[in-house]
């Protein structure tokens, strides 16, 4: 009986061991517009397979940083990389979810959807052309708005950041000026403004500050009930930050015509098109050391892409990817990721 | 007296030639140890420096020495520049000294020679207590709190009454932002309060009983043993304190970056957004790729505030010990 009992113990300890040895948890890096969807999906993983994600959210930069060194199994950017540098480093960089930037100002009086900008006036605010708020330029665009004489304070992203990258792709796309004095990066040389830290910074700074306009990711912006602006698209509209409007701006990007997955989704065609639309990537090594992680990492996006993890995402105020990339995604997977033997991993 | 020696020798006690070496072994050990802790103090110093300067030298062979005195910021263009951090840096720490040292004058000379004794401890403790304030609270603070009330009732009246005046006017320009280098260097002043209050305050205590009684005696009044008498005394040792402090609000990072606003433009406003070489660090770091002539330029910033922090020190040592002398 004895006996028994203790074999019992030792036979459950061990498959305990075992079912701890088999467990593959798998680290990634990089951009912090992602993060919390990424964290979402990892403890819902871990619940279901027993491996477990660590993402540290560092920072675009630092995400390619710790992908190239290799001290992680994936790298996460919000802006794309370039195609040398992938090629160079022997990277796969894929799409996982898609996400929004809009505008956030505070006005006496204004409510969201009252205030109505297109690119070109946005550009001008943050190039410190348009310095009032009863500018002819913006009083055009709001007739019946009653716009107080008071200073635009643009506030912008101190942290280099991906969604400055998107925000200020957005306005080097509309206004030729912005683009060849300014440029897009993670981070610029704002012509006029103030920096705050992250989007909690920009937020407060907006909200304390009469007549401030900054710059959110959708996710934030909506899970505090920000006021924001409508913008007017390509097609002509002026369109609300709705995830439908998002939704089809993501549905209208070039996904065929693009390299590594780099398909612009800024100021899309679309009638309903909201115009400060990116997707966020993922870098993953070709030539991966760690091929057992390497093979969690594709199973774990491959999860992600599926109806739970889109669930997840939808909840949290992100876009998933359309169908039809996801499973060009899963075919590069196939097709690049070799182990050391020159199989595919997946 | 004999008999004592005697009674020694044929004792416990040995003589000295039988006697064993007890440290022939530890002492050597423990020496060596001594020099090793000493020596790891100047090889990590040394290393930290060295590393700095080869991290930083592509950007210095890049752009050359003007890279010093370039105002250009522009990741977009490569373009950088460390002449709006090296001025913002250096004029918020003026700024914070010049708000502090009144202050510190004040608690110092309060605490030792007019404060009642029932008061002095909750008072020096409570200085002592903001030192161990950790910087990213004033950052918080400063951000949430300081922020709007300077932008909703400090800095529009300032701007509207000193804006117009000619030259003076200079200082008070642009958006009440609340933000920016004024803000940053009253943040940077509580900060370093403590520490110049605490050294003020140990240099007025050593200021010798017999002459502040002799210039009472002869019918001074408390301001003019304290103009004539206490800091006269004690001046290059208080000089040296400022120094220290001044040292201090160069380096200060996580409170700055809440508060200055972060624009790389030079202004010669007090309200006007800035940047400091430890908050453009802060800032740009994590989206700073290997390799990219955006690091070398930040890790030559970070050269650069080294220099400056260390000739601060090396004037506020000298400044210190020269009372000792």
């Amino acid at each position: 009986m004895k006996l028994t009992t203790a074999l019992g113990a030792i036979a459950v300890a061990g498959t305990m061991f075992a079912g701890v040895a088999q467990a593959t948890d798998f680290n990634g890096a990089g951009a912090s517009f992602p993060a919390p969807v990424y964290q979402a999906w990892g403890a819902k993983y871990k619940e279901k397979t027993g491996n477990a994600l660590n993402y540290q959210s560092i920072g675009s930069g630092g995400g390619q940083n710790q992908i190239i060194n290799r001290t992680v199994d994936f790298g996460a950017s919000d802006a794309p990389v370039p195609a040398e540098k992938l090629e160079a480093n022997k990277l796969l960089q894929f799409p996982t979810v898609i996400g929004a930037v809009v505008a956030t100002f505070n006005l006496d009086g204004i409510k969201s959807g009252e205030l109505k900008l297109t690119g070109p006036v946005l550009a001008d605010i943050y190039m410190g052309k348009i310095t009032k708020w009863d500018d002819k330029a913006i009083a055009e665009l709001n007739p019946g708005v009653k716009l107080p004489s008071q200073a635009i304070v643009p506030v912008y992203r101190s942290d280099a950041s991906g969604t400055s990258y998107i925000f200020t792709t957005y306005l080097s796309s509309v206004s030729a000026d912005w683009k060849s004095k300014v440029g897009a990066a993670t981070s610029v040389q704002w012509p006029a403004g103030s920096g705050a830290k992250g989007n909690e910074g920009i937020a407060s700074n907006v909200k304390n500050l009469k007549g401030a306009i900054g710059y959110v990711e959708y996710i934030y912006a909506s899970a505090n009930n920000l006021v924001v602006t409508e913008l007017k698209n390509k097609a002509g509209n002026f369109v609300a930050p709705t995830v439908d409007n998002f939704v089809e701006a993501a549905a209208a990007a070039d996904w065929a015509g693009a390299k590594n997955f780099a398909a612009s989704m800024i100021d899309t065609a679309g009638a309903k098109a909201w115009p400060i639309v990116s997707p966020t990537y993922v870098l993953l090594p070709k030539n991966p050391s760690n091929v057992e992680a390497s093979r969690e990492v594709m199973k774990f996006f491959s999860w992600a892409y599926g109806k739970d993890g889109a669930e997840i995402a939808t909840g949290l105020h992100y876009i998933p990817l359309p169908a039809s990339v996801v499973k060009q995604v899963e075919d590069a997977w196939k097709a690049e990721i070799k182990g050391p033997d020159g199989k595919p991993v997946l | 007296m004999d008999a004592t020696v005697d009674g020694m020798r044929t004792g416990s006690a040995l003589p000295i030639s039988e006697a064993k070496g007890t440290g022939a072994v530890s002492d050597p050990i423990f020496v060596g140890l001594l020099w090793a802790s000493g020596i790891f103090v100047l090889v990590l110093l040394g290393l930290i420096i060295a590393e700095l300067f080869m991290g930083g030298l592509p950007a210095l062979q890049h752009f050359g020495l003007e890279f010093v005195w370039s105002s250009a910021w522009n990741p977009v263009t490569e373009n950088y520049g460390a002449l709006v951090q090296i001025y913002g840096t250096l004029f918020s720490a003026v700024i914070a000294v010049v708000v502090a040292l009144p202050l510190s004058f004040g608690i110092a000379f309060f605490l030792t020679e007019i404060a009642p004794p029932a008061l002095k401890r909750p008072i020096g403790v409570a200085v002592q207590l903001l030192a161990a304030v950790p910087s990213i609270i004033f950052g918080m603070w400063g951000f949430f709190v300081i922020v709007p009330l300077m932008a909703a009732y400090v800095q529009p009246p300032l701007i509207d009454t000193f804006g117009q005046l000619p030259i003076i006017g200079l200082l008070f320009q642009g958006p009440p932002l609340g933000s920016g280098m004024f803000t940053a260097g009253l943040i940077l002043a509580v900060m370093i309060l403590p520490f110049i209050t605490a050294m003020f305050v140990e240099t007025l205590e050593s200021v010798p009983p017999m002459l502040k009684e002799s210039a009472y005696g002869v019918g001074g009044t408390t301001y003019e043993v304290y103009k004539n008498v206490s800091v006269p005394y004690g001046r290059t040792a208080m000089v040296g304190a400022v120094m220290l402090g001044l040292g201090r609000a160069l380096g200060e990072t996580m409170a700055v970056t809440f508060v200055i606003g972060n624009a790389n433009r030079l202004s010669a406003s007090l309200f006007a957004p800035g940047a400091t070489i430890a908050s453009t660090i802060a800032n740009e770091f994590p989206e700073a790729p290997i390799g990219s002539l955006k690091l070398t330029s930040l890790l030559q910033l970070g050269f650069i505030l080294f220099v400056i922090s260390f000739i601060v020190l090396a004037v506020s040592r000298a400044l210190v010990r020269s009372r000792m002398d």
